[in-house]
């Protein structure tokens, strides 16, 4: 980056000293409460999405019971289940894995990363965090709303949505929903661009785009990605708002309501699906893409060799970012919409398979010939690798117009999701959060309890969900809360079922031992030291750890080479970090 | 170590599994043989792409696992691998997809003697309507439904009078005849879904959708509804009887017509208000 200040970055002008000032703490309240330093943004957003995500697990429980055993929890209603339903859908999508990865592990990480001080707009970060505090408060508002929270599923589609057979469609839930929905993307907006401003702006000197670590370029691009999908989200629930509470017919046609006429007239159902869709493909690869970057690190730092093939790991980011906006209407195979769409949306899905898959040959190609360390972070990244591989390729499936056909609204569809967006960046997490935890509390977590977290996690998901494939195979329609007497259905796939149950709550019980181990390690944990994993990036070579306000000391490293200078054949250790001036690197890429 | 044999154990249970379980599609019958076939066609080309990426996997994870005083090899990319792989990669996406589009031309394109069969939805029930003698559905609108036009069939149309109505009953289609399922919904989304027929759409209020198929056995078969419509969704059940052409006839003759249905005597027993205002489009 090119340095246009002629008195270095350190240098504030007079007029702007006492502005400045306000960013740093001078309180314990402006320290640890209305903070406007990155780290502590990231962990308040962590701490608050893995509170909701706690909510999300238990709902995941209930809604596993009543599938195994609906006589027994007959108290689970279907309104409840439908309930429960949406709200774990939208709770771990939106309030959970977006907000984690990018609220948290984008805050924590980008200014660390690039080499930068904090954020570039710090207050704007601080208000992000506490609108995106208001969104989840409003959404759990709505579990104690009369009514309760909405049981539209987490697409919401209306007519339904806003209707009164379904639950909290003429109650407070729908409207508490989308008002929560709204107040996220605003928060959420004020973070993205501090992290897309930061990455192009607040480089340190050296430190070339193409020297990015990989989890920077997967959090970029997906910032980039929600800047331009979340107002699509944003006007379908303003407009759907209008619909419930002032009567106009955006999504509303003429309807008949159980006998009786509504006053709506003209509107599309179909309209807001594509206004969804346009903003729900992209997520999920707004939550897939730091995963990708951060499993790229985690993997190439444990294996202590470079990442196979950076710039084409870039330009996979950069190429499935782009393609992730024209394949939308895959979610839409049989919504009613013109069948020639089918060819199309068909056709940039399979496509867009490409560059994934390359995604993959070069984390498996980081393996070949590497110096495979298998710390508990890099375990969970070898298992994303499985669950990713396994979910993308039913992916195939489901992408490819005419199978979707008798796969659509099937369990199919709910494992092969779970599988790709669920599990896989939630190991992704794990695993992150088991290699960085050292860098912000400055302990080890807890080897044992992490250990046993992981296989029961990993084994246990991969048994809940390969399964669950083949119950939609047979034809069972996903949200369904009891199948009752179903010709087709044969009784072992309630046996399946049942064992499917079992296997979520034990992985649910291992979910606890690892929230006690990031309790219990802060005070009992081994210390980490400044770089317990020998790792390159920017974030191992702070003054401290934990990094503090202002991350680096008196100077901002200087950037000498990439991220993944592992093993350099002459090297005295087995990395060079990207701030080691030293002559020595080979055939680095440019 | 534990962890190259978990995924080895991972592949050979997944493929295992897919083999000897029980689990798999209701036999089919309908005439989309082709999209089963296009299905078992892909879990094959994916099957082996996973099987041979996570033994890979296995594999670098026994051979290179940290030893005493190893090394990892310095090697930044290979051009000529990374574009090898992807042509490899761009063929069998190619594989997979071209029948897909193929298959799914075919299901878009229904057949010029296709007879239409009309599905109505409503919160939580099935009716059905035949186009009756002339061949012919007569229209529809939601502004017309009435407690005594529960489907809002338009009494002006010429097309409508010898429409056959089965207002929440069973629907019987005869065997080895295309048939056009018009489908209409009067309140929200839903879905006719029939698992042995393969084929299935949405049905939106405020529009016509449609797929088509033709019934390759007789027998009676589960319509479910597999679009969330609220809290009775999943007893939304309705059922389909594919019948000899003989017994087909003989369940026709037994229907009564939307003429008959609409006979002076019944009509403003239970017009609801709002509804009599409704004018017809």
């Amino acid at each position: 980056m090119v340095d246009v200040t002629p008195h270095g970055a350190d240098f504030i002008p007079p007029a702007e000293v006492a502005e400045a000032e306000l960013y740093h703490p001078h309180s314990w309240w402006t320290r640890y409460v209305f903070s406007q330093d990155a780290k502590v943004i990231a962990i308040q957003y962590a701490g608050t999405a893995l509170g909701i995500g706690l909510v999300a697990l238990v709902l995941s429980w209930l809604m596993r019971l009543k599938l195994a055993f609906p006589d027994t929890f007959s108290f689970i209603t279907p309104d409840a289940y439908y309930q429960f339903m949406t709200m774990h859908g939208m709770i771990m999508v939106i309030y959970l894995l977006t907000a984690l990865f990018l609220g948290g592990f984008g805050n924590y990480l980008i200014p660390l990363m690039v080499g930068a001080r904090d954020m570039v707009f710090p207050y704007v970060n601080m208000l992000s965090y506490w609108i995106y505090l208001l969104a989840v408060l409003v959404l759990v508002g709505s579990f104690f709303a009369p009514g309760g929270p909405t049981g539209a599923g987490w697409t919401l589609y209306p007519p339904q949505a806003i209707l009164s057979g379904t639950p909290g469609g003429q109650d407070w839930g729908i409207i508490l929903m989308l008002v929560s929905l709204i107040l996220f993307i605003i928060g959420f907006t004020m973070g993205g661009l501090n992290y897309v401003v930061t990455v192009l702006q607040g480089r340190t000197r050296g430190m070339t785009l193409m020297r990015l670590p990989l989890t920077v370029w997967g959090i970029f691009t997906a910032t980039v990605m929600a800047l331009l999908a979340f107002p699509a989200l944003f006007v379908a629930c303003v407009m759907m708002l209008f619909d419930r509470i002032i009567g106009s017919s955006f999504f509303m046609p003429a309807i008949v309501e159980m006998g009786e006429q509504l006053p709506h007239n003209g509107g599309s159902p179909i309209m807001f699906q594509h206004l969804f869709w346009f903003f729900g493909h992209p997520e999920v690869y707004i939550v897939a893409l730091p995963a990708f970057g951060i499993v790229s690190d985690l993997i190439s730092t444990h294996a202590r060799k470079n990442i196979f093939g950076y710039r084409m790991m870039v330009w996979a980011i950069i190429g499935i970012g782009a393609l992730s906006f024209v394949v939308w209407a895959h979610h839409m195979y049989v919504s009613g919409m013109h069948p020639y769409f089918g060819f199309f949306f068909a056709t940039t899905t399979l496509i867009i398979a490409v560059p994934t898959a390359i995604k993959v040959y070069n984390w498996v190609l980081t393996l070949w010939r590497g110096d495979i360390h298998l710390t508990i972070p890099m375990l969970f990244a070898l298992a994303f690798i499985v669950t990713f591989v396994n979910g993308g390729l039913t992916g195939l499936f489901l992408g490819n117009v005419v199978v979707d056909v008798p796969l659509s609204d099937t369990m199919f569809v709910v494992a092969h999701f779970h599988m790709v967006m669920g599990v896989a960046p939630i190991l992704v997490i794990f695993g992150a959060i088991y290699h960085w935890y050292p860098k912000i509390t400055g302990r080890m977590l807890n080897e044992w309890m992490g250990r046993f977290h992981f296989w029961v996690t990993f084994v246990g998901a991969y048994l809940i969900f390969f399964p669950m494939h083949y119950v939609g195979l047979v034809g069972v329609p996903r949200r369904y809360p009891e199948l009752g007497d179903t010709a087709f259905i044969p009784p072992s796939v309630h046996t399946l079922n049942e064992f499917i149950t079992v296997a979520a709550l034990t992985v649910g019980f291992a979910q606890m031992v690892f929230l006690f181990n990031l309790i219990w390690s802060i005070r009992h944990g081994r210390h980490a030291g400044d770089n317990p994993w020998g790792a390159a990036t920017l974030e191992w070579q702070t003054a401290g750890t934990p990094p503090p306000h202002g991350n680096f000391g008196k100077e901002l490293p200087v950037v000498y080479r990439w991220a993944y200078d592992y093993s350099v054949p002459g090297a005295p250790e087995d990395f060079i970090p990207q701030n080691d001036p030293g002559p020595l690197t080979q055939g680095r890429p440019a | 170590m534990a962890i190259a044999l978990v995924l080895v154990l991972i592949v050979v249970g997944s493929v295992l599994f897919h083999v000897l379980s029980p689990w798999w599609w209701t036999p089919i019958a309908s005439n989309w043989g082709y999209i089963d076939s296009t299905l078992v066609m892909t879990f094959w080309i994916t099957g082996a792409v996973f099987s041979a990426v996570v033994l890979f996997m296995a594999y670098c994870i026994f051979r290179f696992r940290h030893k005493e005083g190893q090394k990892a090899a310095y090697e930044p990319e290979s051009r000529k691998l990374e574009s090898w792989l992807t042509v490899v990669t761009a063929v069998g996406v190619a594989a997979m997809l071209a029948p897909g589009l193929f298959v799914w031309s075919q299901f878009i394109t229904v057949p010029k003697d296709a007879t239409e069969v009309e599905v109505v939805a409503q919160q939580w029930q099935w009716s059905f309507r035949l186009p009756g003698a002339d061949g012919k559905l007569g229209t529809s609108n939601a502004r017309l439904i009435t407690a005594d036009n529960p489907l809002g069939i338009n009494p002006d149309d010429p097309n409508s009078k010898d429409d056959v109505v089965v207002q929440a009953a069973d629907l019987h289609l005869p065997i080895d005849k295309p048939v056009k399922m018009v489908l209409r919904s009067i309140d929200v989304l839903h879905d006719f879904y029939v698992p042995e027929f393969r084929a299935k759409m949405d049905m939106v209020p405020g529009m016509i959708t449609y797929f088509w198929f033709t019934p390759t056995r007789t027998g009676t078969f589960e319509v479910l509804c597999a679009e969330l419509c609220g809290v009775g969704h999943a007893f939304m059940r309705g059922t389909v009887l594919v019948d000899s052409e003989q017994d087909y006839q003989t369940w026709l003759q037994q229907q009564a017509t939307f003429a008959q249905l609409s006979q002076p005597s019944k009509v403003g027993a239970l017009v609801a208000p709002s509804a009599s205002k409704a004018k017809v489009q």
